[in-house]
């Protein structure tokens, strides 16, 4: 049976890792590729790294990141964060991501979305979608969310599926950072509209919460501190998971 | 020596990083390979547009008795066509179908299991039940049942489709998921391919 996924986040800057990182035992926590190799012995099953660098100039430091990583790591992983044209998300599928994620690109331009799923295969598209509850709907935001666009979340995720996403990583910005569980109604929202898989995103405190978003449609649950402070390990969180009936895998 | 046929498609780096050998187009190269590892994304008829000037080798290797390992659209290559490119004219190696999925979400696309149906040299260490990745729409429906070698249940409870998920004749071995995306378990199944 196909498992739900557990799915590790990375925020990226110029070839590095940022933002806390607390792992005990690893000589030096920004290096992106020997931390995806210790998410990747404790069982995750996909990395995704954020590239926050904003640059079109330092561009090629995440090009030969994304290639170091291709050759060292053996789980799938994703690559996103500023991508604006169709060569960006080419070249870095080329250079060994799985898969691309695109956001404000997407929302500006949404035939985008086509052109690439065209080039690389839907399989190897993900769409991020940050929303934010305003009050009557969902709404998108962003710009690494500064910018609400008027646009509702539950609309946007079938226009994207309808231009050949394969996917959707969908932030709540209202959970994010609170670690009081990932936004339930929302991922039911997104999840029940659309056929592609939902990869739940923001708020992820403890197992628990996991639990909560894979019933409420979600195919995979990303996170980031918890498993950057060692709060709980990826194993952990599987065995919890495996017990209460939930499909993970668990021989890494 | 493994030759890993490079059609010019991804980065196979960690593909040879397990398995040792070169990464190689080189129709000379090929062979002089002892072994021969066939990766493959994309589509079918494009795919086999690149194999052409390499059918042959390839052929050769195979019917030399050099063990031989399709990876997803390589195992797919095995087969004489695909529904994906109607008229296109994969290896012929293995007589059956390529057929899409249907009643079921495609890609299917994520970690699912391998369930043995014969002994294969590949499998050691493995259990049944396994946890590979996958990333395809199209599967393969061989014709002899006996070079099945393990398959993978994939759909809803119920509505669910059992595919082909590996197969194993003599020196040719073919999986439809990624090795070399499957963690531990990939890793195993290459090493048992490199000790062949």
């Amino acid at each position: 049976m196909l498992a739900k996924r557990i799915i590790a986040a990375l925020d990226i800057k110029e070839g590095r890792v940022v933002k806390g990182i607390k792992f005990r035992n690893i000589r030096d926590a920004g290096n992106p590729v020997e931390l995806a190799k210790r998410y990747e012995k404790e069982g995750i099953d996909e990395i995704v790294f954020l590239d926050i660098t904003a640059s079109y100039e330092k561009r090629g430091i995440l090009l030969n990141l994304v290639e170091r990583i291709a050759g060292e790591i053996y789980v799938p992983f994703t690559v996103g964060g500023g991508i604006k044209t169709l060569e960006e998300a080419r070249e870095i599928i080329k250079r060994g991501a799985d898969k691309v994620f695109i956001n404000t690109a997407a929302v500006n331009r949404p035939e985008l979305v086509r052109k690439i799923a065209n080039v690389v295969g839907t399989a190897n598209l993900v769409v991020a979608i940050d929303a934010k509850w305003n009050g009557s709907f969902w709404e998108v935001y962003t710009h690494g969310g500064r910018k609400a666009r008027g646009i509702d979340a539950v609309e946007w995720a079938k226009t994207v599926e309808r231009l050949g996403a394969g996917e959707i990583l969908l932030t709540s910005m209202d959970a994010d950072g609170t670690k009081e569980g990932f936004d339930i109604p929302l991922t039911k929202a997104v999840a029940s509209a659309v056929d592609i898989p939902v990869i739940a995103s923001g708020g992820a405190g403890k197992p628990e919460h996991f639990y909560e978003a894979f019933k409420a449609g979600a195919e995979a649950g990303l996170a980031a501190s918890i498993f950057h402070y060692n709060e709980y390990t990826v194993g952990e969180l599987k065995r919890f998971l495996a017990e209460r009936g939930i499909p993970v895998r668990l021989d890494y | 020596m493994i030759a890993i046929v490079d059609l010019g498609i991804g980065n196979l780096a960690n593909v040879r990083k397990a398995l040792g050998g070169v990464i190689t187009g080189d129709p000379y190269e090929i062979e002089r390979a002892e072994k021969l590892v066939l990766p493959g994304v994309g589509n079918f008829g494009a795919v086999v547009e690149k194999l052409e000037p390499l059918r042959g080798v390839i052929l050769d290797a195979i019917n030399d008795g050099k063990p031989f390992l399709g990876i997803c659209l390589g195992l797919q290559l095995l087969f004489q066509e695909s529904e994906e490119s109607p008229g296109k004219q994969g290896l012929g190696v293995f007589e059956g179908q390529v057929l899409r999925f249907r009643g079921v979400r495609a890609p299917h696309i994520g970690w699912n299991q391998l369930w043995k149906r014969k002994e294969c040299p590949l499998f050691e260490g493995i259990n049944d039940g396994a946890y590979f990745y996958f990333v395809h729409s199209y599967y393969a429906l061989p014709e002899k049942e006996e070079i099945i070698a393990g398959v993978t249940d994939y759909g809803p409870r119920g509505r669910e489709i059992i595919f082909t998920s590996a197969l194993c004749r003599e020196n040719v071995y073919a999986v439809q998921f990624h090795p070399e995306k499957s963690g531990r378990n990939g890793l195993i199944l290459m090493r048992n391919f490199r000790r062949l």
